[in-house]
């Protein structure tokens, strides 16, 4: 026990003696925190919209400026030919073409059926129907005002009628949705790396032979290099959560103490893995590019951006083995919906045995021979 | 317990790397407090042994014991009862002395008092003691190399294996550090050095040359000398390495 304290003494002093790498440790993540929460957003506004207006009438004059009303949209223009709208489309200068078919008023008033195309850019598939949708209910609304304006006596009220009722985030602010999840990455990052990159420094330096040629056990030597980041991740985690409260508002509905349990073993988790393949690699160029590839593939499969139930079904067993996913579930069950321990016990569980498992590995596979 | 007057005994020792064969069964021993000179041209598998020796590195065959222990299947034993200086400078740049000191006094569970007590002595005998506390990365070469064989002595092992502990020091300071070590070997230690300096050569009791795996000549230097009827050990070694291409 007493060489463990010699060992963490010397990491701490190390770590909080490199002036380049303590304020990347405490700046980054909460820049990364500010930005990200800020911009990894699902909301569509600003959508660029130019209209075609072969009408121009006084009711295609009043579609425009329902959509140029909208906080949606940014109304760029109308313009007189289906071919200039279509070109604004493929060079990106709007998102969504609305065209009004020529005799659109004289149609409405006569044949009481008149026709609007909506052609939207679709290379962003959700963002699109999105788009589709909103510039649809704009017109379905202004429908309504039509029928209303010609039958005013008429009762237009649906039979079923439908009260939507969102919990856990009554407005719908992507924020409350995204901060729990980027607080775990933030941590993530700062696990996965540093401990990694400290490891493979000393093989680079050399001093790892001399830590080798003494008689230190294997579970001492990792030990040293996991703790003081892991006390380091776990500060960072404070931080960001205090920014998170302060900035955005979003306070930790859950048991707080339950919060850095979970974060605990989570953290064990990801240092280790961040250590095994330290562990397996001579260069800090080579465990970077490693910790790089499976970073990018946890945090895409987390279901930090996209809904894990959407992805296929073998995505969802992979991510069995991802602890980001976990621990992004289990943070935003407790930050937002104040879950306790037994709500999240079974992923709880399996993360523990993750934790356990590759902290094995990471020992085991720590070479004191050549 | 082998013969107790040979602290490092070595048998039929083979290290192979593939089908590569960077020992080729060696037999030599050590006698306690000696200092064993282990000579060799770059590339004659010298390091190779002195990882087997340390622990470091499992042979592929045969035996060694160090300090009573087997290196293959007690290395951990062996590493407790060693100390190990490699050609690469091995303390922490990032670190004061004394810190470097406290670290590795630690890991052999030296107590808080010993380790200030021998960390204060051996910097008193390097007349360093005002650089206690000076990052080592400020610190010149030379004296880094004499701090790292005094960290390596620091828990009083039974051998020091010194891995061309001179490489890149000035000869003044190369005197010094055979001060040094002649020091250490009066109160009992074990020296095991290889060095590519002759003169350095001569200041060991025994000295082994080797040539492509194998130990071609183990004797004293001033018997070598005889022996193939030169002046130095720079011509025993010439003539050793030569006869060999």
């Amino acid at each position: 026990m007493r060489t463990i304290l010699y060992i963490l003494q010397k990491e701490f002093i190390q770590v909080f003696r490199d002036k380049t790498m303590l304020p990347i440790i405490f700046v980054v993540p909460i820049v990364q925190l500010l930005i990200l929460s800020y911009t990894a957003t699902f909301e569509i506004k600003n959508i660029d919209l130019v209209v075609v207006d072969h009408d121009k009438s006084v009711v295609s004059a009043k579609i425009v400026s329902k959509f140029s009303g909208s906080a949606f949209f940014n109304f760029k223009g109308v313009v007189d030919s289906y071919e200039e709208g279509e070109n604004s489309l493929r060079n990106d200068y709007a998102d969504q073409v609305i065209v009004v078919e020529p005799g659109f008023e004289r149609n409405l008033q006569l044949e009481k059926q008149a026709h609007i195309q909506v052609v939207t850019n679709a290379i962003n598939g959700s963002a699109a129907s999105l788009m589709s949708a909103y510039s649809i209910s704009i017109i379905a609304d202004f429908n309504r005002e039509i029928i209303v304006d010609a039958f005013p006596l008429a009762n237009i009220e649906l039979p079923i009628s439908t009260q939507p009722n969102f919990w856990y985030n009554p407005e719908l602010n992507y924020m409350t949705f995204m901060v729990p999840g980027i607080l775990v990455l933030l941590v993530t990052i700062i696990g996965m790396f540093l401990s990694g990159m400290n490891l493979v420094k000393e093989k680079e330096i050399g001093t790892i032979e001399q830590i080798n040629v003494t008689p230190i056990k294997k579970y001492q030597f990792i030990a040293g290099k996991l703790l003081p980041f892991w006390v380091i991740a776990n500060i960072d985690l404070a931080i960001g959560l205090l920014m998170a409260y302060l900035v955005f508002q979003i306070p930790v509905v859950g048991s707080l103490p339950l919060l850095f349990g979970v974060a605990s073993v989570y953290l064990v988790a990801i240092l280790s893995i961040g250590l095994f393949i330290s562990t397996m690699t001579n260069t800090i160029q080579q465990s970077m590019f490693i910790s790089w590839f499976f970073l990018v593939v946890f945090i895409l499969m987390s279901g930090l951006f996209t809904p894990i139930e959407s992805m296929p079904n073998w995505a969802q067993d992979l991510n069995y083995i991802n602890p980001v996913a976990y621990f992004i579930k289990i943070n935003r069950m407790i930050m937002l919906k104040g879950s306790g321990f037994t709500d999240f016990a079974r992923d709880f569980y399996l993360l523990l045995i993750y934790a356990v498992s590759v902290l094995s590995f990471a020992i085991f596979r720590y070479k004191k021979r050549i | 317990m082998k013969d107790d007057d040979h602290i490092i005994v070595v048998e039929n020792l083979v290290k192979k790397f593939g089908s590569f064969v960077a020992n080729d069964n060696l037999n030599f021993f050590v006698k306690r407090g000696e200092i064993f000179g282990f000579l060799g041209a770059n590339g004659a598998g010298k390091t190779t042994a002195i990882k087997i020796l340390s622990g470091l590195s499992k042979p592929s065959s045969g035996k060694a014991n160090v300090a009573g222990f087997d290196v293959g299947r007690q290395s951990e034993k062996v590493k407790r009862n060693i100390g190990y200086m490699s050609q690469r400078f091995s303390l922490y740049d990032d670190l004061t002395v004394k810190e470097n000191f406290r670290f590795y006094g630690g890991i052999y569970g030296l107590s808080a008092k010993a380790i200030k007590q021998k960390t204060a002595h051996l910097l008193q005998k390097l007349d360093m003691l005002d650089y206690k506390d000076m990052l080592l990365s400020k610190i010149p070469l030379g004296w880094k190399q004499k701090l790292a064989f005094s960290v390596a002595v620091m828990h009083d092992p039974a051998v020091v294996f010194l891995d061309e502990p001179t490489g890149g020091v000035d000869p003044i300071t190369r005197r010094q550090f055979w001060e040094l070590i002649y020091d250490k070997a009066s109160e009992g230690t074990t020296i095991f050095v290889t060095t590519h300096y002759m003169d350095e050569a001569e200041y060991c009791e025994r000295v082994s040359i080797m040539s492509e795996g194998r130990i071609e000549a183990l004797d004293t230097p001033s018997n070598l000398k005889k022996k193939y009827r030169v002046n130095t050990m720079d011509e025993v070694f010439v003539r050793i390495a030569r006869s060999d291409t």
